[in-house]
């Protein structure tokens, strides 16, 4: 069995989970990343995804995050996510209007850079609805 | 001398509103509890923010990347003040106390030669501002619809205030709300926000802060996107401690209106069952003197 380590999901509402886990995997920026313990000092931003973690008592839990940081420290980790929810508590109406936003955020922008910035937002968002909306 | 009905209805009428003003304490405590249960859950996730901020502050070392949210445009002529107050009023001295501190504030940056913007957050703010500096005040925000407070309200104020930096719209930024530091006391303060003060001392990184950190995106990258939020959660922040100061504020309104209304409604009382009696004496007077004229 895999040592544990202290895992934090905090949204700016309220401290989601903290607790004991085995590992966690982060959607982050640059590509999925499985935590565990002991993990090198990283700090990367988050696209939004799927967080799971895997409970030291040996349950697994999902939460969909919606962008933001996670700070990675050998003693634990710290996922800053700008909103987050259980995957069983995701609203289908919630999504929608998240997609429905980036895809005016889209239209709407300005220059090149904020284009595809919007759309990169817009396509992640759509995989994520794909992921954890089983049609 | 008001007649003795005149004195009834008066009795009646402020016994009613002792009523309404002791529903309004009741409502007020419920609703304090609630504002600083939502205070405190959002505690973690700002006190977070700070450490990482201060962990990838210090690995930049101040280096030349730094986003201009974080070092100011170098220059302090146009000031922009984001005034939070609450949306109703019966709540003591609470809107005025931000509206005094503001408007110090406005008047010394006045005679300095500064230019100055405000930003309403609030229906009471903008009311008493109005009547000074109309003209300064380029938006207002209003939350009477916004039963609870989320992150998205106060992520789309943070949004105006940016987009009007990156416009050039100001130099430096102010957010002006009030502490809550106790039921009975919230103190009014004044808190910069553009440029991000930077702690020169980071406060107390996270454990394992001195080790070397690897950055994916690169520090710069994270950092441009950090600071805007941060910028968001300092005003959710705000906005938070503002709920819970008004509820503050206004239960200890409502008590002190409450005991008012019960002495006033004992002197009344007073002065009716005076009256009453010297009613009652005055017609026995008549009938007595009228049985002995016989």
């Amino acid at each position: 069995m895999a040592e544990a380590f202290k895992f934090e999901l905090v949204s700016p509402e309220r401290l989601l989970v903290s607790e004991q886990v085995e590992s966690v995997v982060i959607p982050g920026a640059e590509g999925e990343m499985t935590v565990m313990a002991h993990h090198a000092p990283v700090m990367t931003t988050i696209k939004p995804g799927v967080v799971t973690v895997k409970t030291a008592s040996g349950g697994e839990e999902r939460y969909v995050v919606f962008g933001g940081f996670a700070d990675i420290v050998p003693a634990g980790c710290t996922l800053l996510a700008e909103s987050a929810v259980a995957v069983k508590d995701v609203d289908r109406a919630d999504l929608a209007r998240r997609i429905q936003e980036a895809k005016e955020d889209a239209a709407d922008a300005k220059d090149d850079q904020a284009r595809s910035k919007a759309e990169q937002f817009l396509s992640q968002l759509t995989t994520l609805e794909g992921a954890i909306l089983p049609a | 001398m008001p007649s003795l009905k005149d004195l009834r209805n008066r009795i009646a009428s402020v016994k009613a509103t002792q009523k309404i003003t002791k529903a309004m304490q009741m409502v007020a405590a419920a609703k304090l509890r609630r504002a600083q249960e939502a205070a405190e859950a959002a505690r973690p996730y700002s006190e977070r923010m700070g450490s990482v901020l201060a962990n990838i502050t210090q690995a930049i070392g101040g280096g030349g990347d730094a986003p201009a949210l974080m070092t100011g445009t170098g220059k302090d002529d146009v000031h922009l003040l984001v005034v939070c107050t609450a949306e109703r009023g019966l709540c003591g001295g609470f809107n005025s106390q931000i509206a005094r501190l503001a408007r110090d504030h406005i008047r010394r940056l006045l005679a300095d030669g500064k230019q100055v913007k405000i930003i309403c957050v609030g229906k009471k703010g903008f009311d008493i501002l109005r009547r000074d500096y109309a003209s300064m005040i380029i938006d207002r925000v209003d939350l009477r619809e916004v039963k609870t407070l989320r992150f998205v309200n106060a992520d789309a104020i943070a949004k105006k205030v940016i987009h009007l930096f990156n416009e050039g719209g100001f130099d430096i930024c102010t957010l002006f709300y009030s502490q809550f530091k106790s039921v009975i006391s919230q103190i009014p303060t004044a808190q910069q926000i553009i440029p991000a003060g930077v702690a020169s001392a980071p406060a107390e990184a996270i454990d394992g802060g001195n080790a070397v950190y690897e950055y994916e995106p690169e520090p710069g990258e994270i950092l441009s996107d950090l600071i805007p939020r941060n910028i968001s959660v300092q005003v959710f922040r705000a906005l938070l401690e503002n709920a819970a100061g008004e509820m503050g504020a206004k239960m200890s309104a409502m008590d002190n209106a409450t005991r008012n209304a019960g002495e006033m409604i004992n002197k009344l009382s007073i002065t009716y069952n005076r009256q009453r009696q010297a009613q009652i004496t005055k017609e026995l007077i008549e009938i007595i003197s009228g049985a002995e004229a016989l």
